[in-house]
């Protein structure tokens, strides 16, 4: 079960600006799922490592070499806002 | 024109490398039906509006046409994974299988309509229109790679690029009746696909027919310097030849093949199992005891993944922005905007699982059932060559009819999640129709048994005969 | 200051810029002071579908750090992502490493390690100001030629006890950076940077007090005088009856003020979970050997084994083993004379340093064995100190041997002949008023005669002797 001010946390953590509405629902579509989902808290899992990476790969490492880097007009090819000093962006401000 | 639309892309190779058809007049063939799609089956987000500069006539894939889903980078071509948030982005690179098929002769047809993200099993979530099944408009592709199998089914492109994170090829595959292939994780690149989740995510081919997806396939494997996770295919992929399945054992989850299947697809399945048996093959139930617990592992891990891999779409760098008072404000209403309802669903559930004091329950224990599910695949395939299930557990369902259930919809993954989650190979061909559309039969093989996995669905294949034309239409005109 | 007293409890978490070619996950060059996102790609802006790459030479880094601080080497180590949104960081995840970083424990000097990892650095956001905006809100830009930047994270335990401890540790952590190749550490630059966690005590107890986190101190200086405000705060705080409360700070050295970063309201949940796009790292014995034979002897066990084996005061060992091209310059000498270890340091940091500064001892005209030389000429009195600088200033301009140059410019000292009592006596004909005040037990009104003695002589006799020949020649006891 996640509640509406559950919700409203995770938005935030996740950068939504849901409406009322959408508030709402996501409880109820969220609750649904994880009721579902929850079921795994049956198993028993004592013991079992947890799977970060399916391959079995270590150490894929790179030359220390430069490679080409993107002309600066093309990084700023489909900025929003393409400043000549950067990215233009709204200040964070005191947060 | 339209005996060239008929051709499979193997047939037209080897046309075009003997001379008697021009890959420009195939590439011109394609690209006036795919054009002329348009909201019929909404398939593309972008067609090419001319031939290519420079087919390739000697190179293996002899200038054959390929449709590519939306969220393979493709320099300077429209790259938006089917979402607003990236409405008209281009990319200032390629993705590497994109690259490597066409150094290998293909040519790029069009750029396929998807699920937003890549997340959906019906393709109704696509900012840009839903796709329709070409066997009844009524009726949803499958997703997440809905557009690249309507496409291939429609003969609107001899064959196409998708991805499969939980069955985003082989369930579109079923429900189209077409072949769909999910490679072993790590065999191709993921250098260039616009992420949904990492840990998952496979590009893999969609082909008329099984000789097609070997043929494709045999272009795309190999390890990539700019994908830490991707690994050197041992050996070749094989054209498949065989006559019959001798010597080949089957096994039948139990677990995936039990309640819940449609009484249509059921029927199909077990009428395969019976040829198979006449081909040779010795067919006996086997058990994944951890499989019915696959699905929820896999609705945490994804999008758990896809909440971080989505985050770089903050308005800042590319795509959409929407301008606010403060940067809180241009973060969260760019957002809010930018993503469709199962996105925004998905990147909740993900945030949520991940968040403090939530991890060890969800994400983590997620990890460790996957563990049990590689473990049990494991076990059968020492006692089995190869898996089998049904596709989907139901043939094409209307448009709407699950679009409000986001469970029901999470559901239809049933079948395909297991190897997903295990990071095995995984084939659907066609094996039948029931009431009017087509169903869809799965083998999986342990990692990097492609070319077994590809030899039984091709000797099922020729024995089926499953005919794939009514999808194409009479005459070569869109059915 | 009455009633209790406080000690001061200070961990250190500093950020080292590694001095790769290319960035931690792609092959951008680093790049300091170049026009704006001109070392950028799609892996290190972020773009849709990219991927990260680790640097080689970047492990081996991290690994040379950890040897140098004595840690243990994860034999396995994994990537995690933190994730939050800002516009520097544009994954809207930060590539670092989280319960299993690549070094763990260790120590330098007198402070523990707890702690180094691997990370990627953030890019630049520069506050431009009011933007125009209808909204008004002012307005930023990100250039993201740092992003990406290699970085190592070093954490040590809260073993510090005070602000300038803080600095002096921070300053040897700095050189055995240096000495390892591994960084620029320039401060200024941004190639080093250091937060100070600061709690208080009472003195005498083990519970550790609630800590704030002084955050953006660009110098060393900044570094001193911020910890030591915060600590000067908390006390005033907890005298007065209050509670510390555990928040973000940022210390203004114009003002000296401290001011809050972050409420505790903001505190972020980073969500970390391992990186999917990397795999792990795996540290072999060929890796950790590549580290081991590239370890140079670093400050701190050079120091303690001058201090050991040589006897070197604790101030010369440190200032031989700050400077590598010291130390090996002064080992060379010793190698040519290794009787007086302690007058051939003085001389090194001292006079030598004086006349060459900064500039790398090898390549001046001074040959270590001729320094090593002329230092046991002064010890054997056959020179005064004074006339060996004067020595040393001609080996200095025109190299040479310190015996020939003393026979040439005729700077033998005095010895107790006759010349010497010859020229004390003119001194003390010369000023009747200084003899006076002698002989009246005055012993400081010596001075000029000793000048006058010393000028007469060039400065080759020795003021010892002169003592003792002036009170023998006024039969003074």
């Amino acid at each position: 079960m996640i509640d509406r001010a559950q919700v409203l946390h995770v938005a935030k953590l996740a950068r939504l600006a849901l409406s009322d509405d959408e508030v709402e629902q996501m409880s109820r579509e969220l609750s649904a799922v994880l009721d579902h989902i929850e079921k795994i808290s049956e198993l028993r899992l004592d013991g079992v490592a947890p799977t970060s990476h399916v391959i079995d790969v270590v150490n894929a490492l790179r030359p220390d070499e430069p490679r080409r880097s993107l002309p600066r007009d093309v990084a700023l090819a489909s900025a929003p806002e393409a400043l000549e000093q950067g990215f233009g962006v709204p200040s964070p401000g005191a947060s | 024109m339209s005996e060239l639309i008929e051709l499979t892309a193997a047939q037209a190779a080897e046309r075009i490398r003997g001379g008697d058809v021009s890959a420009a007049e195939l590439f011109e063939a394609y690209r006036v039906r795919a054009a002329a799609d348009g909201d019929d089956l909404n398939a593309f987000t972008w067609v090419a509006d001319g031939p290519p500069e420079d087919p390739q006539p000697n190179a293996p894939l002899a200038g054959i046409p390929l449709a590519v889903k939306d969220l393979f980078c493709t320099e300077g071509v429209p790259s938006q994974s089917g979402s607003k948030i990236l409405e008209g982005y281009e990319p200032p690179y390629t993705a590497t299988v994109v690259a490597k098929l066409a150094q290998a002769g293909t040519t790029l047809l069009g750029k396929t309509n998807q699920d937003e993200f890549a997340m959906g099993s019906s393709n109704e979530n696509s900012a840009f229109g839903p796709v329709r099944n070409p066997w009844d408009r009524t009726r949803v592709p499958g997703g997440s790679s809905g557009g690249s199998a309507a496409a291939v089914a429609a003969g609107l492109a001899p064959w196409a690029l998708g991805t499969d994170t939980g069955g985003s090829i082989r369930q579109p595959a079923a429900l189209c009746g077409i072949v769909g292939l999910k490679p072993t994780y790590g065999a191709i690149s993921r250098y260039g696909m616009i992420a949904f989740a990492s840990s998952l995510d496979q590009a893999g081919p969609f082909t008329r027919d099984v000789t097609d997806a070997a043929l494709l396939l045999r272009h795309m494997v190999g390890q990539d310097a700019c994908d830490s996770t991707s690994l050197a295919f041992p050996g070749e992929i094989e054209l498949p030849k065989g006559v019959d399945l001798r010597g080949v054992k089957l096994g039948v989850p139990e677990e995936l093949t039990g309640e819940g299947i449609e009484s249509g697809v059921r029927e199909a399945f077990n009428a395969t199992l019976a040829l198979a048996e006449q081909l040779g093959a010795s067919v006996e139930t086997c058990r994944l005891p951890h499989a019915p617990h696959a699905l929820n592992a896999y609705y945490l891990i994804a999008p758990a993944e896809a909440s971080a891999n989505l985050a770089r779409f903050d308005g800042v760098r590319y795509g959409l922005r929407v301008d606010a008072d403060d940067l809180l404000g241009m973060y969260t209403q760019t957002r809010e905007a930018g993503f469709g309802a199962e996105v925004k669903r998905r990147i909740m559930l993900g945030t949520y699982a991940l968040s403090s004091g939530y991890y060890d329950a969800y994400y983590g224990r997620a990890q460790q059932v996957r563990t049990k599910v590689a473990d049990d695949f494991r076990a059968a395939f020492e006692r089995f060559d190869l898996l089998v299930t049904p596709t989907s557990p139901s043939v094409a369902f209307r448009l709407g009819e699950k679009v409000d259930d986001p469970l029901a919809m999470y559901l239809s993954d049933v079948c395909t999640v297991p190897m997903s989650l295990a990071g095995i190979p995984a084939i659907s061909i066609p094996n039948g129709v029931s009431d009017g559309l087509p169903v869809g039969f799965q083998l999986c093989g342990p990692a990097f048994s492609e070319n077994r996995l590809l030899s039984a669905a091709y000797v099922l294949e020729q024995a089926l005969g499953f005919d794939g034309s009514p999808a194409r239409g009479a005459n070569g005109a869109p059915a | 200051m009455s009633g209790p007293a406080y000690e001061p409890v200070i961990g250190l978490e500093i950020h080292v810029q590694l001095r790769t070619n290319t960035k931690m996950f792609c092959g951008c060059e680093l790049s300091f002071g170049d026009p704006p996102n001109t070392h950028t790609c799609p892996v290190c802006l972020g773009l849709p579908g990219a991927l990260p790459v680790v640097n080689a030479r970047a492990i081996h880094y991290a690994l040379l750090i950890g040897l140098a601080l004595g840690c243990e080497l994860a034999p396995r180590s994994i990537f995690h992502r933190k994730n939050y949104f800002y516009p520097d960081l544009p994954k809207g995840y930060q590539i670092s490493q989280y319960d299993i970083p690549i070094c763990s424990g260790g120590r330098l000097g007198d402070v523990r390690i707890h702690r180094a990892h691997m990370e990627e650095d953030a890019a630049k956001l520069v506050h431009v100001g009011a933007s125009g905006r209808i909204h008004g809100a002012d307005e930023s830009v990100v250039d993201f030629n740092r992003g990406g930047t290699p970085l190592v994270e070093i954490v040590t335990e809260p073993d510090v006890r005070s602000a300038a401890q803080a600095r002096e540790w921070l300053t040897l952590l700095r050189e055995t950076l240096r000495q390892l190749g591994v960084s620029d550490v320039n401060m200024e630059e941004g190639s080093l940077r250091c937060d100070a966690n600061v709690s208080i005590r009472p003195a005498g107890s083990d519970v550790l007090g609630t800590k704030t986190e002084l955050k953006n101190m660009n110098s060393f200086r900044y570094l001193e005088r911020g910890v030591e405000a915060e600590i000067a705060r908390q006390i005033a705080i907890v005298q007065s009856g209050g509670d510390v409360e555990q928040e973000t700070l940022h210390y203004d050295p114009v003002t000296g003020a401290i001011s809050s970063l972050r409420s505790k309201e903001e505190a972020h949940d980073y969500r970390y979970f391992p990186e999917p796009d990397l795999v792990p790292i795996v540290v072999d014995e060929a890796m950790i050997a590549a580290a081991r034979a590239e370890l140079p002897e670093l400050p701190a066990q050079r120091a303690e084994r001058y201090e050991r084996d040589l006897s070197l005061s604790a101030d010369s060992a440190r200032q031989l083993a700050f400077r590598a091209d010291l130390a090996t310059y002064f080992e060379r000498a010793l190698a040519a004379d290794g009787e007086h270890p302690q007058a051939l340091a003085n001389w090194v940091t001292g006079e030598l340093v004086a006349r060459i500064g900064d500039a790398d001892p090898a390549g001046c005209k001074v040959e270590p064995a001729a320094l090593a030389q002329l230092v046991a000429l002064v010890r054997a009195k056959t020179v005064t100190p004074g006339a060996a600088k004067q020595v040393l200033d001609t080996l200095v301009e025109q190299g040479g041997d310190p015996q020939v140059i003393v026979e040439a410019e005729g700077l033998a000292a005095l010895g107790d002949g006759d010349e010497l009592a010859e020229v004390v006596q003119r001194a003390l004909a010369s000023d009747p008023d200084a003899v006076e005040k002698l002989k009246a037990g005055n012993m400081k009104a010596i001075g000029p005669i000793v000048g006058f003695v010393m000028r007469e002589t060039k400065g080759r006799a020795d003021g010892g002797e002169v003592t003792r020949l002036v009170r023998e020649q006024l039969n003074l006891s």
